[in-house]
């Protein structure tokens, strides 16, 4: 399924580029442009939906807030978002609607599948593209392409040292989704790093896309070998019948995850008393004190009436980080997205920004960024800082 | 120990998929159609009852009885609009093709109505899990709903076919529509009345199978919808207690299969034992070898 939709999304991607060398050859630049056009993509209906609306409103606060301070250098920004379900076909047609409109950075596409579709044919029109929370490695494989998150090799990692270094659990069961990019990604390096950590993987059992109602087996076999944590680095939509069959069958270890559970308490109709307790690895808590957090949760609670995640927090930092790398190289809305792409690719290097993901952010030509994770722990509700 | 919790578990999900499966296989049976929408009823009859219990907050038995009403009116209205014109049709693909069009498009409505996101089904069953030998075996209370109940509903199903007139009606009409016709049976009539009561057991099984795994999207009918198609295949397709057999023991080799063998491999599993079963016995387990008249 998977495949076939990915081999679909390269011929749509290779008609495409087709199509672009036809039609006007991308867009030239417009030297009576008076904007910076930011465009961001990701999932805004479908299954990861709380993801998407999450980046799309985090930008949009960004964005008003630079506008309503001056601009960019000067020049207001215009945003707009396009929806790509969380699927790698979809995105690249958003990113396409996109170019059309005449986009010059590109905050996307939220999830991992569909970034790399879309970071592929951002390098060949050579646009800039930063996206908040594409995690997977090759996410940004091209050069153009930057992340605000943290890699799926570096959260499996991080996740493994802090058990392991809080002695959170000495019997470790990992449950993970080897039909994603995103889990397998991470349940790799959490084993490959677990081998040098205090405690013991007893268990790791997946399921695919296809099999994700069921769990009975993995949480049996966990429960067997005496696992005292489950680590679960998938989404929250799993994670909510996991914890919900784990109840049922009497099987209460500490569960921890990664981003992906960010959303758990969101899922209509799960109960949140069973996700008390849950553990996860995440640079953002909605519920620090700092300044920053505070002003970014209390507008975003004003405007969509909701406690902003993890995502809103990443893309927040992102229309910040190519503000700040827009300003160091001095860029204008006349120049070209080539020459844009350029420019910024050089400054993302040099800068450094105090973000709500990140005190200190800064870049490493790769595209990965320098910051420290966070561990959270949800309490009476909610997300709480550890 | 382990061993029984997985074949509770086992069981648990064969009878799932042995309530869908007696669904499929009554149409198949009567009115020699594939109705791959089955799965989507299912769905339907989930987010009905979703919708009435938990976002309404009304008692489960409300829920329960307008999931049933909707999906049996559901299931009469498809095969009018989209199955009985085509029933004289010259190839039998036409309505294999309409049933998979009316699937897509009853996800798709699902889809636009109530969205993609997942919801957690709060489960309609109250019994209390049953823990055996000191607390190794757990068997919760939505397993023993769904394990009695599938049975009852073959049980009831055999009956109502054997010894009712309509029931009767049914199989003249899987023998020969034409020549249960000139006896004077209401051909279309009985057809309708079989998808009523196929789409009725999908309501009862759409609340059942999200119970015990409570995950509900648009999708949510459509792997266990063709599971339950392989289990009618396995068991015999058409036969009733073959469904159940069939249903039972794909949910055993499942289970089995993901705890001993590989947890990525279940489905690989799951569809290499049907392709050996059907070399062995093309017909399937309980399946009838009736010759074609010529």
């Amino acid at each position: 399924m998977r495949k076939s939709t990915k081999f679909a999304s390269v011929v749509l991607a290779a008609a495409m580029v087709m199509s672009s060398f036809t039609a006007c050859g991308g867009n030239g630049g417009n030297a009576d442009a008076t904007t910076f056009k930011i465009g961001g993509i990701g999932p805004i209906t479908g299954g990861a939906a709380v993801y998407g609306q999450a980046v799309m409103n985090g930008a949009q606060i960004a964005v008003d807030e630079i506008n309503a301070a001056g601009g960019i250098n000067g020049y207001q920004i215009e945003y707009k978002f396009q929806d790509d379900e969380h699927d790698a076909e979809k995105s690249v047609n958003a990113y396409n609607a996109l170019k059309d409109w005449g986009v010059q950075m590109v905050v996307g596409s939220t999830t991992s599948d569909p970034c790399i579709a879309v970071a592929a044919m951002s390098s060949q029109d050579n646009i800039f593209q930063l996206t908040p929370s594409g995690s997977a490695v090759d996410c940004v494989g091209p050069d153009n392409v930057f992340r605000v998150c943290f890699s799926d090799p570096n959260q499996g990692k991080a996740s493994a040292q802090y058990i392991g270094q809080n002695a959170v659990a000495s019997k470790v069961a990992v449950i993970y989704d080897s039909s994603t990019t995103y889990s397998a990604g991470i349940y790799e390096s959490f084993a490959a790093e677990a081998a040098n950590q205090p405690f013991e993987v007893v268990a790791a059992e997946a399921f695919t896309a296809d099999n994700a109602t069921d769990f009975s087996v993995q949480l049996q076999k966990a429960k067997e070998a005496g696992a005292e944590l489950v680590f679960l680095p998938i989404y929250y939509e799993a994670a909510s019948a996991i914890l919900t069959q784990a109840d049922a069958m009497g099987f209460a270890p500490i569960f921890f995850g990664c981003d992906g559970l960010d959303g758990l308490l969101t899922v209509e109709g799960f109960d949140t008393k069973l996700a008390e307790g849950v553990m996860l690895l995440t640079p953002f808590a909605a519920d620090a004190t700092d300044d920053l957090t505070v002003k970014f949760v209390t507008s975003y609670q004003e405007k969509y009436n909701e406690i902003p995640n993890q995502f809103a927090a990443d893309a927040y930092d992102a229309v910040y980080a190519i503000k700040a790398a827009a300003e160091k190289a001095g860029i204008k809305p006349s120049m070209s997205a080539s020459d844009i792409c350029e420019a910024l690719k050089a400054a993302m290097t040099q800068i450094t920004i105090d973000g709500l993901t990140g005190e200190g952010m800064s870049w490493e030509a790769s595209g990965e960024p320098n910051k420290a994770p966070k561990a959270v722990i949800i309490k009476d509700g909610a997300y709480s800082a550890l | 120990m382990s061993f029984i919790n997985y074949l509770i578990n086992g069981i648990s999900l064969g009878s799932v998929y042995a309530l869908i499966a007696l669904g499929y296989t009554m149409v198949y049976g009567i009115a020699k159609m594939l109705n791959f929408a089955h799965g989507d009823v299912i769905m339907i009859g989930a987010f009905t009852v979703f919708t009435i219990c938990t976002t309404m907050g009304l008692p489960p038995i409300v829920g329960i009885v307008a999931a049933i009403v909707l999906c049996t009116l559901l299931g009469m209205l498809i095969e009018r609009v989209a199955y009985k014109p085509l029933r004289k049709a010259s190839s039998p693909l036409a309505v294999l093709i309409t049933a998979i069009g009316v699937s897509y498009l009853l996800q798709n409505i699902v889809l636009l109505i109530f969205g993609a996101n997942a919801k957690n089904f709060t489960s309609i069953v109250t019994l209390e899990p049953i823990t055996l030998a000191d607390g190794q075996i757990n068997i919760s209370g939505e397993t023993l709903v769904i394990i009695v109940t599938s049975i009852v509903i073959m049980a009831v199903l055999m009956l109502f076919i054997k010894k009712s007139k309509a029931g009767q009606a049914m199989l003249a009409v899987s023998e020969d529509k034409g020549a249960a016709q000139l006896m004077g049976i209401n051909v279309n009539g009985t057809i309708a009345l079989t998808f009523a009561i196929g789409s009725g057991l999908a309501a009862v099984a759409g609340m059942l199978l999200c119970s015990a795994y409570p995950s509900l999207t648009p999708y949510t009918g459509s792997m266990p919808g063709i599971k339950a198609f392989v289990a009618a295949v396995f068991g015999g397709i058409g036969s009733i207690p073959g469904a159940f057999i069939g249903g039972i023991l794909l949910g055993i080799i499942e289970i089995l299969g993901k705890a001993y063998i590989s947890s990525q491999l279940a489905d690989a599993i799951v569809f290499s034992v049907l392709i050996i079963v059907l070399l062995v016995k093309p017909t399937g387990l309980l399946g009838k070898n009736i010759q074609e008249k010529v």
